[in-house]
């Protein structure tokens, strides 16, 4: 639509709009994450959900105590490689479309206890992850700032073409594979097909 | 509370035959520890509840100890004739000790507001026999820790009412706090590794 | 693999529920058992807690806590860094209350080294700690009624109490919850100006803010329904198992570290250590309640005589440090219950064993015990009264 009728429109009390910005609109404020806490993080994001930061005024303070019902996964704290397929189990059962911030170092990498036996470093070895957020823990600024990110990013989100978000393409994966226990590690120990180990470059 | 020393002579007294060692303690504060068989185990824990010297009644903390094997040096004064003259002369003795496992009990008395007093129990080696008898029956507290204790170090409880792993998961197969545990080797290091890191980063990214 | 299994003598489990007896009197038949799994992700649980729960209509008839779900390998980190390094570790162990596993950590490694923290350390670890304890037992509240379904306004006040003790551990050490202040033989860094100012008036304030939240709470109709009765844990049990701190109190069992130990300075203060008499679900609840109170009278009393001086003790070394060979065993009274830390030095600079005594692990020891024959519902707010926080369960 012409951006000088529209304007002409508006000022006449008729508001105009497409149906890309409208949907995603819709979508990118009433994001509901699944109430579910993992470690130290947790405790951060409740913090954020209450008074003083107020996550409802993003539209974002609806825990749901059902991944069924739950669009945002927020992977808050350590996953360990016993929770790791509960994890994935649970990002599983969560309806399209579905987002995950990883909250934190140890969600992000394993973190400070990266060298632990039991510790998954980072739940992108699993799951798709939309924002990261850095931090031991983060604050909850630093949480507010990756919703306002994730809004952004919806928002963004074209709903037609290349690059439209996952839940509309029919052949991408809704589900992943969810590991299972071995005798030393989990198996596998990584989901190659979403994660591969990172070039680190190496000084002399 | 009584010294260690009268606490051992009252336990060998009350049961003939018991061996009973006391551990030292090179440590700044010398808390030394009694050292019990396992034969005489349970008896000996329940006579610590019981006394009503000691009232014993709570087990704070039960944990396992990996010792691997070792050589030990020891360093003891010889006096020794040399060319007719007496000397002191310092002597070193080489001794192989062999691997053990150790669970170690810290015990309070909550009703005479004394302790602690550190009891011990030693399996016999690390591999086959990795075995102590249970204390939950006398402490419940140690209900959790020992089972903690076979999950995390292979120690297997004799009479513990409910031996299973409690931390890792049933299908895993090792013990990872013992000392030569090897972990998998599943994460990237940093670009500027040093000491022991460099060396696993090494091993890490060979061809 | 293991033998028979033995029986507990003097602490028998919990009689066994009696399956529905009134109306299997009534000639009717025993329902099916059902068999749930309560977590690790559920609302009520308290961080990544799992409960094999077996219910005969609503009662519980069996119940196995399953732990590890967020191990983390503390101990096995700890034996693998230096003793300064793992300080960072222990603020992780119970996020609640950082300064307090700080402190119990750099207790032990002092009894280890033989060091001692300066007056004016100690002094600010007992102010610190208290601190922490208001915060940790203030959280709690919220939590067990927010467990009641009381959804949001208690837990919306207490949190609003606990990030005004926040900003001071921030102001003081930089971090809201990962504080990683103390050290051995002493205190990273001291007050910033204002500070104790800052800290009176939250002090002083705390009490207003304790009386509106008892005017709402401890007379309640539904609380006192709900909590009264509910997982009476018998004080012979509760020693026998070990349970420690608010919880052992409430079943009436005198045992306090801060006054059997007089660790750090606390023969100096003059604080009362409330004991209940029910051991239930409600005297667990007034029990932190009254620890606030007596807190909040150490607190006053610790911002009163704080003196000058230094905060570190001049032998204690940063770098190269290397205790002698030996083993220790240092505990504290945490708001949770003893939390204890063993430690084998071998004289290198990293401990041979690094051993963490969990409090609120071994608090769930008896958890089977206190719900069997209760609704499941109450389940939930028993393991709420108990205190856990998953970092030190499972470590």
């Amino acid at each position: 639509m012409d951006e000088g009728l529209r304007s002409e429109l508006s000022k006449q009390g008729v508001f105009t709009t497409t149906l890309e910005d409208l949907y995603n609109w819709g979508r990118k404020n009433s994001v509901w994450p699944l109430g579910f806490g993992l470690a130290c993080c947790a405790i951060e994001m409740i913090a954020a959900s209450m008074a003083r930061w107020d996550l409802a005024r993003f539209g974002a303070e609806v825990f749901r105590p059902s991944p069924r019902q739950a669009d945002l996964m927020i992977v808050a704290g350590t996953v360990t490689k016993k929770m790791a397929p509960q994890v994935v189990r649970l990002y599983n059962q969560m309806p399209e479309p579905k987002y995950v911030i990883a909250m934190g170092a140890c969600a992000i990498s394993g973190g400070p206890f990266k060298q632990g036996y039991n510790v998954l470093k980072g739940i992108d070895r699993y799951l798709p992850v939309d924002v990261h957020i850095p931090g031991c823990p983060p604050r909850p600024e630093a949480l507010l700032h990756a919703f306002m990110t994730l809004q952004r990013k919806i928002d963004e989100q074209a709903l037609t073409g290349a690059q439209r978000p996952r839940h509309l393409v029919a052949e991408a994966p809704s589900e992943f594979p969810v590991p299972e226990f071995g005798a030393h590690d989990l198996v596998p120990p990584a989901n190659p097909e979403i994660w591969q180990p990172p070039e680190v470059v190496r000084g002399e | 509370m009584e010294t260690l020393d009268q606490i051992k002579a009252r336990v060998e007294a009350a049961f003939p035959g018991a061996s009973v060692e006391i551990v030292p303690n090179a440590g700044v504060g010398g808390q030394r520890s009694l050292l019990v068989d396992h034969a005489h185990a349970l008896d000996v824990a329940r006579f610590l509840r019981e006394d009503p010297a000691l009232r014993l009644d709570y087990a704070s903390n039960v944990t396992g100890v990996d010792w691997l094997d070792a050589v030990i040096k020891e360093k003891r004064k010889v006096k020794q004739v040399i060319a007719g003259v007496e000397r002191e002369i310092e002597e070193t003795t080489e001794r192989r000790r062999p691997g053990y496992l150790e669970v170690v009990y810290h015990l309070y008395s909550m009703e005479l507001k004394h302790g602690p007093l550190v009891l011990r129990l030693r399996t016999a080696n690390r591999a086959d026999n990795a075995r102590v008898p249970s204390l939950t029956p006398v402490w419940r507290a140690a209900e959790f820790q020992e089972r903690e204790a076979y999950d995390l170090y292979g120690i297997i409880f004799d009479g513990h009412p409910d031996l299973r792993r409690i931390l890792m998961w049933d299908e895993f197969r090792d013990f990872p706090m013992r000392k030569d545990y090897v972990e998998p080797d599943d994460y990237e290091y940093e670009p500027t590794p040093h000491d022991d890191v460099l060396a696993k980063a090494k091993r890490h990214y060979q061809p | 693999m293991n033998s028979e299994p033995a029986k507990l003598e003097n602490a028998p489990l919990a009689k066994p529920y009696e399956l529905r007896p009134k109306a299997l009197a009534d000639g009717g038949q025993p329902g099916e058992l059902l068999e749930i799994s309560m977590g690790p992700q559920h609302p009520s649980t308290h961080g990544v807690f799992r409960m094999d729960v077996v219910l005969d209509g609503e009662r519980v008839v069996k119940l196995k806590p399953v732990f590890g779900y967020l191990h983390r390998n503390h101990e096995k980190i700890g034996e693998n860094t230096t003793y300064l390094g793992s300080m960072p570790y222990t603020d992780r162990l119970d996020y609640f209350c950082s300064l307090t596993s700080n402190w119990a950590y750099a207790l032990a490694v002092e009894k280890l080294a033989g060091l001692q923290a300066p007056e004016r350390a100690e002094y600010i670890r007992v102010i610190t700690a208290e601190l922490t304890r208001l915060q940790n037992h203030i959280s709690l509240v919220g939590f067990l009624l927010q467990d009641m379904g009381a959804s949001g306004t208690p837990l919306m006040y207490a949190f609003r109490e606990r990030e005004k003790i926040l900003d001071l551990f921030e102001s003081l050490t930089g971090a809201r919850m990962m504080c990683n202040y103390m050290r051995f033989g002493g205190c990273r860094c001291d007050l910033p100006p204002g500070w104790l100012d800052q800290a009176r008036q939250v002090v002083g304030e705390f009490p207003r803010f304790l009386d509106e939240f008892e005017a709402l709470l401890s007379g309640n109709e539904i609380l006192l329904s709900r909590t009264q009765g509910v997982g009476a844990l018998p004080p012979e049990l509760a020693v026998n198992a070990g349970i420690t701190g608010p919880m052992l109190r409430a079943s009436g069992v005198n045992y306090d570290i801060r006054k059997v130990d007089k660790y750090g300075i606390y023969d100096r203060f003059d604080f009362r250590v409330p004991l209940g008499d029910h051991g239930d679900v409600y005297d667990r609840y007034m029990m932190r309640v009254l620890e606030m109170r007596a807190s909040l009278k150490i607190l006053e009393a610790a911002l009163r005589d704080i003196p000058d001086g230094p905060i570190m003790d001049p032998k204690s070394k940063l770098r190269g440090f290397r205790p002698r060979a030996g083993e220790v065993y240092g505990r504290i009274e945490s708001p949770k219950g003893e939390l204890g830390f063993y430690l084998i030095s071998d004289g290198s600079p990293k401990p041979c064993r690094y051993r963490v005594r969990p409090p609120s692990f071994i608090n769930l020891t008896i958890l089977e015990d206190m719900c069997l024959g209760h609704y499941v519902a109450d389940a939930v707010i028993i393991l709420g009264s108990v205190d856990i926080v998953m970092g030190e369960v499972d470590r």
